[in-house]
């Protein structure tokens, strides 16, 4: 059987990425941000999974709007890294896991989360710099090969987070179900409270970050209750991204262990936030 | 948990009449949903062809050919070719679209960050260094 040994909630905010690509993880504007990763990364960097699986969404580079499924799972070989239009990031493809991947997608229709299947993908910062937040400096190769879980966030409507969470939860059970032997690693990516366009733009909310952020590990269904509507109030029209966490969330075990958490305003027009947890029960450190 | 009181949406012009009513109950805060989707299609599918450069050249070329190609309104053509942020916006664009034609012209999320809310790029960037903005 296959464990799911921790989870990381990450913001997937371009800029981060971009700082990093170029040198600028010490500029006054980003050196605390990329301070508040180092224990987690130190922590990561000891425990390697067997197989990732980022929770994720696209942003116009490997999907278009003419299909917009709600819930899709990548089973391919291999995901190249997206040119969103000034060239790629310069880090390396990502290798895939079909066997585990195929297997998610049995386990998952069975449950009746009926997935879209990508075979081919692009995969852009949404992914990448999660990979980044994890993996600073990859050389060649990601730490292991990473399985794409993209989730809609993008068109309404969103998924509710309530669906995020169960699918979480039947995500958790069908990696647990998988004949192989296997460690795994699963990261929400997105958020926080962010707004984009309109005239509430640049909309940040840090009470209701902290709330979350905390509920993430103690009371993930408070989060799991909120409407669309009161998470884009809360969070921002872009905000509400912040369902992928759930999904992250609804995969580890209901008792988890905070190894950290930090929080940053602002990741371009973002609060970003990161929160790790260690799901292997009476294993600490 | 707070959020701040956030002033209505910014109102302009022929767009308006095309932009659903606020049927979310969140001022200022546009609702990418399908009916925007919809109307934006061939607008949106134009901006995500900008991430190739010979669509790029092929655009800045003879901008309006290239819209017109993509079957834009005539209201879309106009926003466009004006790089008017906001007309964008109300004639069904999505943000991570938009931002593609914006990325084209040098123009970051900060400067269109400072279009919608009025305040410019200078006073939006330090709003949120200031640890972002409550109120809208």
């Amino acid at each position: 059987m296959a464990d799911v040994i921790w989870g990381l909630a990450t913001s997937h905010v371009p800029s981060i990425g971009a700082a990093m690509d170029r040198g600028k993880t010490e500029d006054p504007n980003w050196k605390a941000l990329f301070d508040g990763y180092a224990p987690a990364r130190a922590w990561l960097a000891e425990h390697r999974p067997d197989v990732a699986i980022v929770v994720y969404n696209d942003h116009a580079n490997g999907i278009d709007l003419d299909f917009v499924p709600t819930f899709g799972l990548g089973t391919a070989e291999q995901y190249e890294v997206a040119d969103e239009g000034f060239g790629r990031r310069p880090v390396p493809d990502v290798v895939g896991h079909p066997e585990l991947a195929l297997h998610l997608v049995q386990s998952l229709v069975d449950e009746e989360f009926d997935l879209t299947v990508f075979q081919e993908l692009h995969v852009d910062h949404g992914f990448t710099v999660p990979l980044s937040v994890w993996t600073p400096d990859p050389g060649d190769a990601w730490p292991c090969p990473v399985i794409p879980l993209l989730v809609n966030v993008i068109q309404y409507p969103q998924p509710t987070a309530a669906r995020c969470y169960a699918l979480g939860r039947a995500l958790g059970r069908a990696i647990r179900s998988y004949p192989g032997d296997l460690t795994v690693g699963v990261l929400g990516t997105g958020g926080m409270s962010h707004q984009l366009a309109g005239a509430r733009a640049g909309f940040i909310n840090p009470e209701f970050d902290a709330w979350w952020m905390e509920a993430i590990h103690s009371d993930p269904a408070a989060l799991a209750a909120l409407s669309r509507e009161e998470l884009i109030r809360q969070a921002g029209a872009e905000g509400i991204e912040l369902i992928m966490w759930l999904v992250m969330r609804g995969a580890l075990d209901d008792e988890i262990t905070k190894v950290h958490s930090d929080y940053f305003v602002p990741a371009s027009n973002t609060a970003a936030g990161i929160a790790l947890f260690d799901n292997r029960s009476g294993q600490p450190g | 948990m707070t959020t701040g009181t956030a002033p209505s949406t910014r109102q302009r012009g022929t767009s308006m009449s095309e932009t659903a009513p606020d049927r979310f109950g969140l001022p200022g805060t546009p609702i990418f949903d399908g009916e925007t989707s919809r109307r934006g299609l061939r607008m949106n599918k134009l901006f995500m062809s900008l991430r190739t450069a010979e669509n790029r050249e092929r655009f800045l070329a003879d901008e309006a050919a290239y819209c017109q190609g993509f079957g834009l309104t005539p209201e879309q053509q106009q926003a466009v070719l004006d790089r008017d942020w906001q007309a964008m916006i109300d004639l069904g664009g999505s943000i991570f679209y938009v931002y593609k034609l914006a990325m084209m012209d040098g123009r970051s999320m900060q400067y269109l960050g400072g279009v919608f809310t009025g305040m410019g790029e200078e006073d939006f960037l330090a709003a949120m260094r200031a640890g972002g903005r409550r109120d809208g």
